[in-house]
């Protein structure tokens, strides 16, 4: 009689069970980290955004709540076939049920097509391109940290705004480079200034010398960089090397990040402007999250893309959770029905063309007396509030807002 | 104002001199590649990675011990080039009776595990290393700015060029190894240390490409990856010149630097495969390269 008892119990508890999580496909959320490991754009995100990722679901709290959830990650080369054969394995086979981050541009537009067709879920840090919430918008993807048109925007108009008008650009030759540079070249005829000349360099290029040359003989105020990484680590090594920033030229990193800076040095980094969405030292809550972070990849400080990928994915829990389904399609809609709030980028919300917005900040590279030591490099100049920040949703051509 | 293929002489100039001084890294590292091939047969895969070893044993100096550029570039090809004949005596020398493609797997092999210990260290980004004080700032000649370093890079390495092709083809000591390579067993009977000899030409072979990794740390950020896809680019290199041809990879490492500068301009788009279309078209016309003879 016991042992029946116990039986019909088990069964009810399991039922009960399968009740409440009946929409989690195979009963786990299957979350994978796809971004470069290994090149130069691994200090970005990398194995750092994988760190991020687990710390978003542990601060949540999954395993209190009795959800399942599982993190794989994988190296995608900064190659599309790569990026989108992955990405095909694991919706496919390992029942992955959300791609998280995908910096290169190019490889993140593979993956959004891919994830659209599958009917998963897509949420994009590392990746820049604005067309991810434009022409190419999904309704399986969020773009959660930044964009070209953001970056170019907050840093194109400061800029400009201090009467420089003639540019040249340097710009990587793909998907993101010929993004940032497009939107940028906007800003800058749009607020009266042209543009002198441009020249495309191949993906992780190691020698910029002709390139700044070139930049040079054009005699323009300004030489942007719409390249990112190692990339631009060395463009503005060398441009200094060159003497750009002495001869009157000024250079403008349209995208930045914090490891850029940490690698080149205050040095030849001083009195670079460039726009962010995150710096660790912005206030308790961001300290706080930086001082965790830290030991787990190298003693670095978040770049704003693991940021990003640690934002993203407590949001995207918290979603499942409260929609109480893992299905692509779904979450992402509940994503875009709840405001969002955690620590680190504060309360924000997500647009129908699958825009995350929060606020922006256009920071300056301290001088080498100025810093406290590795990692005080910033300081905040203006804070670009999250209305002002993003492209105004009907200007991007998404289908998605065209509908409404 | 006078132009040259519809940009102005002085740009033109500017960029003949920049593809030299990238000539001049691809010059050095392909001299020590061409020397271990000529005289050990050992296709070198390892020597961008030794390249990255040596900006990383500068950087080190410079951090940990306070010891500047110029120290550095004496003491990180000796300290790489140990590490190099360790490599020699302890993995490379059971190859030499076997098929080349056994050390090409082997040096390829140990190049993947260097860059990926120092990767998983010091991330991708890199490290600063900053231009030695003697030679910063530079001059302005008209037709471009040119920095001191990227000037001193130029004349440093042709002296090193030069040099090692006299020692290899004109003195004794030359004499003696190329002997060695032809006919081992009858040098040996002269009394000469064969496996000696052989050891320290790869020392020397690996020092070369640390050497090259020392003066490139102030220009690229020292990276763990700043050897991986200059391999490539100095293989095929060495491929246009003749494998194994001193003068060859001399002569090719500059000429390819010009014309992957002129690319830059006319064409940057292709910058990075212009030498694989120059090796292409080469293979076709002169299979043993441009300096190579028949074996």
């Amino acid at each position: 009689m016991v042992f029946r008892k116990l039986a019909i119990a088990a069964a009810v508890a399991m039922a009960m069970a399968t009740a409440a999580h009946a929409q989690i496909s195979d009963g786990v959320i299957k979350i994978g980290v796809m971004n470069d490991q290994s090149s130069l754009y691994a200090d970005i995100s990398g194995p750092g955004g994988v760190a991020a990722a687990k710390m978003a679901v542990e601060d949540f709290g999954a395993a209190k709540k009795g959800m399942k959830v599982e993190i794989i990650s994988a190296d995608h080369q900064n190659k599309p076939e790569v990026g989108s054969s992955i990405a095909r394995q694991w919706y496919d086979v390992d029942k992955v049920d959300v791609i998280v981050d995908v910096p290169t541009s190019s490889v993140a537009l593979a993956i959004n097509q891919v994830t659209r067709e599958k009917g998963k879920a897509f949420l994009v840090s590392g990746a820049a391109s604005s067309d991810l919430t434009g022409k190419a918008c999904s309704p399986n993807t969020i773009h959660w940290t930044y964009d070209t048109w953001m970056l170019a925007h907050g840093t194109g108009s400061a800029i400009v705004g201090t009467g420089k008008k003639s540019w040249f650009f340097i710009t990587a030759d793909y998907a993101f480079g010929h993004a940032l540079e497009r939107d940028t070249e906007e800003v800058v005829v749009k607020s009266g200034g042209k543009v002198l000349g441009k020249v495309r360099h191949p993906l992780n290029a190691q020698d910029f010398s002709s390139f700044l040359l070139q930049a040079q003989s054009s005699k323009a105020q300004v030489i942007g960089l719409a390249n990112a990484g190692g990339d631009t680590i060395n463009s503005i090594k060398q441009a200094s090397e060159f003497g750009i920033v002495k001869g009157g030229q000024s250079l403008a990193g349209m995208l930045v990040f914090i490891s850029d800076i940490h690698a080149l040095g205050l040095q030849t980094a001083q009195g670079l402007i460039f726009t962010e969405t995150f710096y660790w030292d912005r206030n308790d809550a961001s300290r706080a999250f930086a001082k965790r972070f830290a030991p787990q990849y190298k003693g670095n400080m978040p770049t704003m893309v693991q940021a990003g990928i640690y934002s993203a994915v407590l949001h995207y829990l918290k979603a499942v959770e409260a929609g109480k389904t893992d299905d692509g399609t779904k979450v992402i809609a509940k994503m875009k029905e709840m405001p969002t709030d955690d620590p680190l980028f504060g309360k924000g919300r997500i647009r129908a063309d699958g825009r995350k917005i929060h606020d922006a900040y256009l920071v300056e590279v301290k001088k080498p007396s100025e810093s406290k030591g590795p990692w005080d490099y910033y300081k905040i100049l203006a804070t670009i509030p999250a209305d002002k920040a993003f492209r105004p949703e009907n200007e991007g051509g998404c289908e998605l807002v065209a509908k409404k | 104002m006078t132009e040259i293929f519809g940009i102005p002489t002085q740009a033109f100039m500017g960029q003949l001199l920049i593809g030299l001084i990238n000539g001049s890294f691809y010059a050095l590292l392909s001299l020590g590649l061409a020397v271990i091939f000529g005289l050990l047969n050992i296709i070198n895969f390892t020597h961008g990675a030794q390249y990255m070893m040596g900006a990383f044993v500068a950087w080190f100096l410079l951090n940990k011990t306070g010891m500047g550029y110029w120290w550095a570039l004496l003491v990180a090809p000796i300290a790489v080039g140990i590490v190099g004949v360790i490599i020699e005596r302890t993995m490379l020398k059971q190859l030499y009776k076997l098929d080349h493609l056994y050390g090409l797997l082997l040096t390829f092999g140990l190049a993947l595990i260097i860059q990926g210990l120092f990767r998983n260290e010091y991330g991708s980004s890199g490290l600063p290393y900053s231009i030695p004080s003697q030679l910063a700032g530079g001059q302005n000649l008209g037709f471009m700015f040119l920095p001191n370093y990227r000037a001193w890079v130029i004349v440093f390495s042709l002296v090193v060029c030069f040099s090692t092709w006299f020692v290899i083809e004109k003195t004794k000591l030359g004499s003696y190894l190329r002997a060695a390579t032809e006919n081992p067993e009858l040098v040996r009977a002269f009394g000469i240390n064969v496996p000696r000899m052989i050891t320290l030409t790869y020392g020397f072979g690996v020092g070369l490409a640390a050497l090259a990794g020392v003066m490139a740390a102030p220009i690229y950020s020292v990276n763990p990856l700043m050897g991986e896809n200059l391999i490539i680019v100095v293989f095929a290199v060495v491929v246009i010149g003749g494998m194994g041809s001193i003068m060859g990879s001399i002569v090719t490492g500059f000429g390819l630097g010009v014309i992957e500068g002129l690319t830059k301009v006319f064409y940057p788009e292709a910058s990075n495969t212009v030498i694989f279309i120059v090796m292409a078209i080469v293979l076709a016309i002169r299979p043993a390269g441009l300096f190579g003879t028949q074996k």
